[in-house]
């Protein structure tokens, strides 16, 4: 295993001075630092992905940028406030949610937009942060581990969205916000006895889900187990995505150098797939390098989230790492093979700006629960 | 969803003994989550590992196998030309049209649009794309002609198409069609010679399609073209010794007169005397090599070379250059040519005679004549004749299924086949042969090989043909000067007589084998041989017009009126200048108006 950041042998190695200007700006230095270099090696990979195409980058900056700022704003934000504003932005999502199954826009055959004229947003992003948020704050009102009302309110309140939006239908988000719920009730402290309850539930519910899937969501989920039945339709991805990454090899065909990828062999290759672009480009040799960083600005969200002075702030840090961790792992795991398609963007580095502003805003969450320590 | 929540769930089992406790150990469950997290990066470093380092070489082959094709580069077939230049047989750039049906099967509403645009069944081609839905290429019309190629083109644009695919073939053309069929053959549509020189000269024809290496992409449009493997090679040309002009006028007057008298068949031949180059070679009937190419082998038969026939009085003139040669007989010797028995057969001729000079024998093709004049040489000096005249052995010129003919070993022959072999009877040749033996008449005496080519390019692969004398310039001189008197008022073959020129032959009337049964008596194969002009000759050429069916069967009659007509034609064709007066050209035309119908 790779960093234990519990270790407090770590502690002083990566921590800012407490008296910093970083710390003033309530900036979290490992973290950013982490984050820079994800999303610059994310830039040079996307410049590779879109063809060389200069608007391509232009747009990701532009994003990441906003981004950048909208983290810094929301990591002035004392976490106080935050626990305090989480129903009000839970409900608020969820209305969302609402309206746009009754006036969404259609998007790639799903309702998941809402067209406010300057901005198209997709609602379904706000739950990813509100339902974590919401969680943590049922359960960090009494003392943990929480009790049956508690965990039963926490259970319901996360499985309003994911049904709405399992609704649009978006199986990866609602997987996504359903896992920020469950991963805050366990970092609570749910008994091994729920948790146990819990999968039997899970088991029993899934043919019911099953039964309720659109077409194209289960042809996905049987050709992960076959891909080769049906490889110039739904099994295409799969294939094409295991060739480019395997013809990388060790070393990679090196940068702008992937034939897979460029001749457009490779489908959705600088959104949900820029994954195998690494792999095919860079080799076995840039992914590790890409894991090391992501391994590191996770190890960093989970050392805030142990170092955090209550229950709150514990339970979304921990949360939100976990969430962007599940990202990177539905992702990775789709695009190796290892788990069927979802449409899930390797985070910060897939071109497109929703997803990206939620995970920093949530990063922000994280430098704010940092940075607003009270001094030991 | 379930799968999601069962996930993390399933990830804590490896616990089982973790007791269920009001207060969970905190500690344990960090741990725990870091493991589970560890994990997580482990399986997926490793599944990426196990894809980039241990399948590498797989996966690597399968990019290279998806992207990489060597397309073919297509060649041209080389040309068939005759002595001139002129085209005979020529391949033109073509489309074919291909279609990718597992894409096509998308647009159903275009197929009756695009079967119509490729003339095509609309039934056929929805059937054809449909069986074979799950391809990737399929040939929709190979060939097609430039207004259909053109109309797909719209109907793609049209209805915007995906997986309609152009490629270029190369379509052999023959623009002699069932003039120079028997000659040139034909190719199959894999663009290999199946028949006649198209078939022999295959390996010099035929053309190495080239390959290029591309870069497709996943559209599979070429998107780079790496390196050619190889240059495409086109094949090398073919220049024949067959004159097209001549060969048009001989076809044209021996595919006549077959009509006319209702002939099973027949052929034509004629030969350059100076170079042994074969002419014009014709036979009928005949087909269209560039269409109709299947079944009626009856009708691509080159007869010229592949059907022989009993030469008949053609090769008397032989028998007496033989004895000439021997000084055995001189033109005015004198012969009774009345009925003649030798052992219990009967020789005759047409009519009796009586007393008939060497000339006179020729000139009547008298057989009883023929064969008192064979009666004064030893079986041996005939056959020897016959033998280095080339009956027997094939002439050489390449052809696929070139007959050699027949000519027994004198040690076989009787007195009687002695006696028939002196009028033509018992041996048998190829048209060509006969023409090859009277060259040497036409030639002083030197017996050139035949060429279908100005230069055969596979010469190099058999043994040299050379000239040799056989007769003395002295006897074929005035073997020739005799055989005029045959192409006169008082010959056999009189309707042979060209205009301006003075011309020399020999007719033939052989009654065709019927097998065991001996000869039929009423099926004929009608012969003239003869060239011109006679004192110094330019062209040799044999009629042979088979089992004539409306009456006349002489070779006089029937063979030397297509002689003259084309002799005439190649004589002016080759601006031969007129050896003989006016008075006889005038005679000539006017006997002509007489004998038309």
């Amino acid at each position: 295993m790779a960093i234990n950041p519990l270790d407090s042998r770590f502690n002083w190695q990566v921590d800012a001075p407490e008296n910093g200007w970083l710390r003033r700006l309530h900036i979290d230095a490992p973290l950013m630092t982490g984050l820079l270099a994800l999303c610059g090696f994310g830039l040079v990979v996307l410049y590779s992905a879109g063809d060389h195409e200069w608007i391509v980058i232009e747009r990701q900056v532009i994003r990441l940028g906003m981004a950048f700022a909208f983290m810094l704003a929301i990591a002035q934000i004392h976490s106080r406030q935050l626990k305090r504003w989480s129903l009000a932005l839970y409900g608020f999502g969820v209305l969302m949610l609402i309206a746009v199954l009754i006036v969404g826009d259609i998007g790639k055959g799903a309702q998941r937009w809402l067209d406010f004229g300057i901005v198209r947003f997709q609602p379904s992003e706000i739950l990813k942060l509100a339902v974590p948020m919401t969680v943590a704050w049922v359960l960090s009102r009494q003392r943990l581990p929480p009790r049956w009302p508690s965990l039963l309110l926490a259970a319901i309140l996360t499985m309003i969205p994911v049904g709405l939006i399992a609704k649009q239908p978006d199986l990866g988000t609602s997987l996504l916000v359903v896992s920020a719920g469950i991963t805050v009730l366990f970092i609570a402290g749910l008994s091994w006895r729920m948790i146990t309850g819990l999968a039997a539930i899970a088991g029993a519910v899934a043919p019911v889900v099953w039964m309720n899937m659109h077409g194209y969501q289960r042809a996905r989920v049987l050709t992960f187990m076959n891909p080769e039945a049906d490889p110039l339709g739904t099994g295409y991805h799969i294939i094409q995505s295991q060739i480019a990454i395997g013809s990388g090899g060790l070393s990679g065909k090196g940068w702008l150098h992937g034939t897979q990828s460029h001749l457009e062999f490779l489908p959705e290759r600088h959104t949900d797939f820029i994954f195998a672009v690494i792999g095919e480009e860079f080799g076995f040799t840039g992914i590790v390098a890409l894991m090391v960083i992501y391994l590191f600005i996770i190890g960093r969200g989970l050392m805030i989230a142990a170092r955090a002075q209550d229950n709150y702030e514990r339970l979304l840090a921990g949360g939100l790492t976990l969430v962007f961790f599940i990202y990177l792992f539905v992702n990775t795991g789709m695009v190796t093979g290892l788990l069927p398609v979802v449409g899930v963007p390797l985070p910060l580095i897939s071109y497109g700006g929703t997803s990206m502003v939620t995970l920093m805003a949530g990063f922000g969450m994280l430098m704010s629960i940092e940075t607003h320590r009270a001094k030991q | 969803m379930s799968n999601p929540s069962r996930r993390p769930v399933r990830k804590k089992k490896p616990l089982p003994s973790a007791q269920p406790r009001r207060t969970p150990n905190i500690a344990l469950r960090r741990r725990l989550l870091l493991s589970v997290l560890g994990l997580a990066f482990v399986i997926l470093t490793a599944g990426v590992f196990y894809r980039q380092v241990i399948q590498t070489e797989f996966l690597q082959r399968e990019g290279y196998a998806r992207h990489v094709r060597d397309a073919v580069i297509p060649a041209r077939r080389g040309m068939i030309m005759d002595r001139n230049g002129e085209p005979l047989a020529v391949s033109t750039p073509v489309e074919t049209i291909t279609a990718e049906p597992r894409k096509l099967i998308d647009y159903a509403a275009a197929f009756p649009a695009l079967a119509q645009a490729l003339d095509l069944d609309v039934a056929f081609v929805r059937d054809r794309i449909e069986t074979n839905r799950d391809k990737g290429f399929i040939y929709l019309k190979r060939r097609v002609t430039l207004d259909e190629a053109r109309a797909v083109r719209q109907v793609v644009t049209e209805h915007k198409l995906q997986g309609v695919g152009f490629e270029t073939e190369y379509r052999r053309f023959y623009p002699g069609a069932e003039v120079f069929a028997h000659v040139i053959g034909f190719t199959n549509i894999e663009d290999r010679g199946q028949e006649g020189l198209e078939l022999v000269y295959d390996s010099v024809l035929k053309a190495e399609p080239g390959l290029q290496r591309v870069i497709l992409d996943g559209r599979r449009r070429t998107v780079e073209q790496i390196e050619q493997v190889s240059a495409p090679q086109p094949g090398q040309d073919l220049v024949l010794s067959l004159d097209r002009r001549l060969q048009y006028l001989a076809y044209r007057e021996l595919k006549a007169a077959v009509t006319e008298h209702k002939a099973k068949g027949g052929t034509l031949v004629v030969l350059d005397v100076a170079s042994g180059d074969v002419l014009a070679m014709v036979n009928q009937p005949s087909f269209n090599p560039n269409s109709d190419r299947t079944g009626h082998s009856e009708r691509r038969r080159n007869r010229a070379l592949t059907d022989v026939m009993e030469p008949g009085s053609t090769l008397k003139p032989f028998v007496v250059a033989a004895a000439l040669e021997r000084n055995l007989i001189r033109p005015g010797t004198r012969f009774s040519t009345s009925p003649y028995n030798i052992g219990r057969n009967v020789v005759r001729d047409v009519h009796d005679y009586g007393m008939l000079d060497v000339t006179g024998i020729i000139t009547k093709s008298s057989n009883v004549g023929s064969v008192k004049i064979a009666q004064m040489m030893s079986y041996e000096d005939l056959w020897t004749l016959y033998d280095r005249l080339g009956f027997g052995h094939p002439t050489g010129v390449g052809f696929p299924g070139e007959s050699r003919g027949i000519l027994r070993h004198y040690s076989t022959w009787r007195p009687f086949e002695h006696a028939t072999h002196s009028f033509g009877y018992g041996l048998s040749v190829t048209s060509l042969q006969l023409a090859q033996a009277y060259l040497v008449l036409a030639a002083d005496g030197i017996k050139r090989p035949v060429n279908l080519f100005k230069q055969d390019p596979l010469a190099a692969r058999s043994k040299p043909r050379e000239a040799v004398r056989i007769l003395s310039p002295n006897t074929t001189r005035r073997l020739r000067t005799m055989m005029e008197t045959v192409v006169s008022e008082q010959g056999t073959a009189k309707q042979a007589m060209v205009a301006g020129y003075r011309a020399a032959g020999k007719t033939g009337t052989a009654k065709k084998s019927a097998g065991k049964a001996g000869y039929a008596s009423n099926r004929y194969q009608s012969v003239f041989a003869g060239f011109v002009p006679a004192k110094q000759p330019r062209f040799v050429m044999v009629v042979m017009i088979d089992e004539p069916g409306a009456g006349a069967y002489y070779g006089g009659v029937v063979a030397a009126p297509v002689f003259q007509k084309v002799m005439e034609g190649a004589l002016r064709l080759f601006n031969v200048p007129p050896d003989d007066p006016e008075p006889s050209m005038m005679l000539a035309q006017h006997r002509r108006g007489a004998a038309a119908p």
